[in-house]
């Protein structure tokens, strides 16, 4: 009998194109996604050194860091935005590559719209310009985000040259309890580790609490994979795999689908295989988490209190959660459920599926948000917006007093005109809680939709399962 | 790419841990299409204050680090997006070579497409390392030996580094990448043809 595999050196298996004699490996790309902002100079690259896109049709194109998510029919007003997204545009035409505009109901975030339009499947090699690739992993897929020189590599040549990761399994084992999220999960998990805990390592996320998830819900998880440092998040496919993908406009062909099926089955992780490295944690010990500081891995359970430096004994860390607290304006040991916030936005490639409104919608039906907040509904994409009207989530949302807005990255990374104002507090579903992140000055609390609509309601940061 | 050669040049103390992509180069700078230009935005919200106006006691502000083509900071540097206008920016600014105990990966990947060397250390190796720049002492970073040195107190001080063989090449003869792939195209179609009869569902998918 062979040596039992995990799931990631099957799929590094199948896509190995050669060895290099330096050690390196060339790996072969099965689909790329490409958006507005880390793509132009990569087809300039391509222009200067007149060479063409290998393989236009595994190549897929939308506009989302960019974009407005008001008065869609009056265009980008930001001149250097539109530059950009008109770029893609006539990027994409030159070289054949499928783009969806913004005005085709199909355009959202490029890591929601990808598995929504079956675009991505088990055992495929994913890359795209952009960290967040590793919510691919969800389905089973290596996806990891690239920069725009490797970009450039894909168009031209449809490989990488890497080098094999170590691989880290994360165990969550026993059961969720009610009220605790996916979010929740992989917060937990970044403090656990840290940002830096998964660098150099391929995650893989196993145990009955990862394989209860909803395939969205394993999507929340492998996309902050980045956060805990690990440029890919897997998850093994299974029969929820299988069912979420059939029928999907770029899912296998119904002649195809049982071999595709079964192949993808296989590439589950062996019975005994080995890891570099395991971390176990248990999830009947998680609460709602949210983040206090300005690292992802400043993680408290809402019933904590904001740390004190003066516990901390490393130097280093001491004199950096200085600067955090003082960054975002909290006092050492107040209780998180004392922070009054000012806005609320629910959306991103983290949070912003037809799950994750449906969670939102529950908290809000029936009540008001607070007044002296401004909350916001981003929807991951068009198809997601669509879906939530017709289970009438924004009448929900727009009677409780949010805001119910076009598809797009919007107040993740705040490229576009969705930001905070210096010292604005923000209860967040998105990723990142870095200085600066959500605008100039904006202090960030990363949770999970349930808990960002809660704050929405009550003003302040809020256990979800109280209301 | 430009080769990389050997570096004399002071050294920027930036003792922070977590630098975050946000933080090298704000959102606001990505809306370019070129690479170049987005030197003078590098570290822009430490470096500037809401007005737009230098904050004096930031160190790319002060004088003597004003042609310094080393930054030494702290663990982590360079977490957060996959941003490449992160080394852009850096490239553009003028430094060449970064040291820290530790990267992220994506952002380490990235700098060795631009011709960065980012050096990892042991972090009381960095901490030392600090302490010499921010005496505005000179260093001498020689890939080719994979050494750095420096003159403190008429002493010289050398510090090797480890570096994978395949990144020193690329870096020392400043190759193209895609060039190099390029050369290997028949083992990417012979790739190509396998994998279309073993998953031949890759190869029909449509837009429907």
């Amino acid at each position: 009998m062979s040596t039992p595999k995990t799931l990631y050196d099957k799929i590094w298996n199948d896509h190995l194109v050669s060895e290099n004699e330096d050690g390196t490996s060339i790996i072969y790309i099965d689909r790329h996604l490409v958006h507005e902002v880390t793509s132009p100079q990569a087809f300039e690259g391509l222009k200067i050194a007149n060479r063409s896109v290998r393989k236009p049709n595994f190549t897929l194109a939308t506009a989302d860091h960019n974009i407005p998510t008001t008065n869609r029919d009056e265009g980008i007003s930001d001149p250097e935005s539109k530059l950009q997204v008109d770029t893609l545009e006539e990027n994409c035409k030159e070289h054949g590559i499928t783009f969806l505009s913004m005005s085709d109901k199909r355009q959202g975030i490029v890591h929601i719209i990808g598995p929504e339009q079956g675009f991505t499947q088990p055992g495929m090699t994913i890359v795209c310009g952009d960290s967040h690739t590793s919510t691919h992993g969800a389905f089973g897929a290596l996806a990891w985000g690239i920069g725009t020189s490797e970009v450039e590599h894909v168009l031209a040549t449809q490989t990488l040259v890497q080098t094999k990761a170590k691989n880290m399994q994360i165990n969550i084992q026993g059961e969720l309890p009610l009220g605790v999220t996916a979010k929740d999960i992989v917060l937990k998990i970044i403090q656990t580790i840290g940002t830096a805990g998964g660098t150099g390592y391929v995650i893989e996320y196993t145990g009955d609490a990862i394989k209860s998830l909803t395939m969205e819900g394993r999507m929340t998880v492998c996309n902050m994979s980045i956060e805990a440092g690990a440029r890919a998040g897997l998850i093994s496919p299974d029969e929820k795999t299988i069912e979420y993908l059939e029928g999907r406009p770029f899912s296998p062909a119904e002649n195809e689908y049982q071999s595709a099926s079964d192949y993808w089955l296989s590439l589950a992780s062996d019975e005994g295989a080995a890891y570099d490295k395991t971390v176990n944690i248990d999830a009947s010990d998680i609460i709602p988490q949210v983040t206090w500081g300005t690292s992802p891995e400043d993680v408290v359970s809402i019933d904590g209190l904001v740390p004190n430096p003066d516990d901390e004994s490393d130097e280093t860390k001491k004199k950096s959660m200085i600067r955090a607290l003082e960054y975002m304006g909290l006092v050492p040991n107040t209780p998180l459920k004392e922070v009054k916030v000012d806005k609320v936005f629910i959306g991103s490639c983290t949070n912003g599926r037809i799950e994750d409104l449906r969670a939102a919608s529950k908290i809000a039906k029936d009540r008001k948000v607070a007044d002296h907040v401004n909350a916001i509904i981003v929807p991951g994409s068009g198809l997601v917006k669509q879906q939530a009207e017709e289970e009438g989530l924004d009448k929900i949302f727009i009677e409780s007093g949010f805001e119910w807005r076009e598809p797009g990255c919007s107040m993740c990374l705040a490229m576009n005109a969705d930001k905070l104002k210096p010292q604005e507090r923000c209860a967040s579903t998105s990723n990142r809680n870095f200085e600066g992140r959500q605008g100039r000055g904006g202090r960030t609390h990363l949770m999970s939709p349930a808990m960002a609509a809660a704050a929405a309601i009550n003003g302040k940061l809020s256990d979800c399962r109280e209301i | 790419m430009e080769k990389f050669k050997k570096i004399e040049s002071n050294a920027i103390p930036l003792p922070m841990v977590n630098v975050d992509t946000d933080m090298i180069i704000p959102k606001q700078f990505l809306k370019t299409i070129k690479r170049t230009g987005l030197g003078k935005n590098l570290f822009y919200e430490l470096r500037y204050d809401e007005k737009d106006a230098p904050i004096d006691s930031f160190v790319l502000n002060q004088d003597k680090y004003k042609d310094s083509q080393i930054l030494i900071t702290g663990k982590n540097f360079g977490c957060g997006s996959s941003r490449e206008h992160a080394p852009w920016s850096i490239l553009d600014y003028g430094i060449k070579c970064i040291i820290a105990s530790s990267f992220a990966d994506i952002f380490y990947n990235n700098c060795f497409k631009n011709g960065i060397l980012p050096i990892k250390l042991d972090e009381s190796e960095v901490t030392k390392l600090q302490k010499a720049a921010e005496n505005s002492l000179s260093f001498t970073i020689d890939l080719e030996n994979q050494k750095i040195s420096y003159f403190d107190k008429n002493i010289n001080h050398e510090v090797n580094f480890e570096l994978d063989k395949a990144k020193k090449t690329s870096l020392l003869e400043g190759l193209d990448d895609i060039g190099l792939t390029l050369a290997k195209v028949n083992h990417i179609s012979d790739f190509e043809n396998k994998q279309k009869s073993r998953t031949p569902w890759l190869y029909s998918q449509q837009i429907k």
